[in-house]
């Protein structure tokens, strides 16, 4: 970030855009916070059979897509899971 | 052909009725046949912005109703012989019409008018969906303000819904000297967030708040925002109209900056 950009964050028109943006991205896609925590705790859950996942640094947000070809202004479900480590799991037989 | 359209926004106070008024008023004063409905029963103001609040005999309400003839509750405004408008009801609620009513009431103005403009209520309601029900596009009216931005947004989502066939944005009351500085959003970045087609950007100006002191649309004076308004209703016919630089305001030197400013 330059020293130019320090000072254009200050502005307030553009501090009420980007609270915009992303307030209606999720306003969009109809998804409150209460659905967006549902799906956080459905996603642990299914991944924490497989892989032991860090709850606390999990991070998910609908946003635009900025996938290319994608409309621009689609709803895109991002989501940052990191993992401490693999789990032991019944998975199909290691040869 | 005529075409019905519907000023709507959402939010109240953003300037729905000075935009039906003006562009109801521009677009009579371009040659086409135009009557302005005012859709918000129980809390009606396009008569009084218009300066026609004293000859008001019967009301939307009443035509519904069948207590009179659509001829006798229409008012002609006797500035522009081009011009009515069909007042709305003061002591009823947004009840007293549905939906089909008021497309049926729409559809019977199609064969005399050329513009059909439904100046709608707040909120998004049932008031909202009589005034959208017969309209063929709709003037969604907006302030670079969040509150009013996030509104629009759920109205155009809405409009969509219903199968809107076109949806235009009016960004109103922009402050130029606001913008320059960094505190109001601008023009690009209202079209940016809602994504959706701009017809017009009305400056903010105080001939707006005479103009409607005195009950006499402004479009067409020499203001500027008589001169967006006109603007607008040029589009609105077709004709095509490079968006105002509204930049102008601040003379020669004013200018040379902006120019340097918009390179860094």
């Amino acid at each position: 970030m330059s020293l130019l950009d320090l000072f254009r964050k200050k502005n307030s028109g553009n501090v009420a855009k980007d609270r915009l943006k992303l307030l209606l991205v999720s306003e969009r896609a109809d998804c409150s916070p209460e659905i967006m925590e549902m799906i956080k705790n459905d996603i642990i859950k299914v991944i924490s059979k497989y892989l032991e996942v860090d709850t606390e640094g999990l991070d998910i947000q609908i946003t635009k897509s900025d996938i290319e070809g994608d409309k621009p202004g689609t709803p895109a479900l991002y989501a940052n899971i990191p993992i401490k480590g693999k789990k032991h799991v019944d998975g199909p037989p290691e040869k | 052909m005529s075409e019905v359209i519907v000023v709507t926004s959402g939010k109240g106070g953003v300037g729905k009725t000075t935009t039906s008024a003006n562009v109801g008023t521009g677009l009579a004063m371009l040659g086409s046949k135009v009557v302005l409905i005012d859709t918000d029963i129980g809390l009606r103001n396009l008569d009084v912005v218009m300066g026609l609040e004293n000859r008001i005999v019967y009301n939307l309400v009443d035509v519904v109703e069948g207590n009179c003839r659509m001829k006798q509750a229409l008012i002609k405004d006797k500035r522009y012989p081009n011009l009515s408008l069909l007042p709305s009801a003061q002591t009823r609620d947004k009840t007293a019409v549905t939906p089909e009513q008021m497309q049926k009431l729409v559809d019977e103005l199609r064969e005399e008018f050329d513009y059909i403009l439904l100046d709608c209520p707040a909120g998004i309601e049932q008031g909202f969906k009589n005034a959208i029900a017969g309209a063929d596009r709709a003037l969604v009216v907006t302030t670079p303000e969040v509150s009013a931005i996030r509104d629009a947004d759920r109205i155009i989502g809405l409009l969509e819904a219903n199968e809107m066939k076109k949806v235009d944005l009016i960004v109103n009351r922009i402050r130029m000297d606001m913008v320059k500085r960094g505190d109001m959003m601008s023009i690009d970045d209202v079209v940016d967030i809602l994504a959706v087609h701009i017809i017009g950007a009305v400056p903010d100006d105080e001939n707006i708040v005479v103009s409607t002191n005195q009950g006499e649309p402004l479009v067409g004076s020499a203001s500027p925002a008589g001169q967006a308004f006109l603007n607008i209703c040029k589009r609105i016919t077709g004709e095509d109209v490079p968006l105002m630089d509204l930049n102008t305001g601040g003379g020669f030197w004013s200018r040379v900056a902006s120019l340097f400013k918009r390179k860094s």
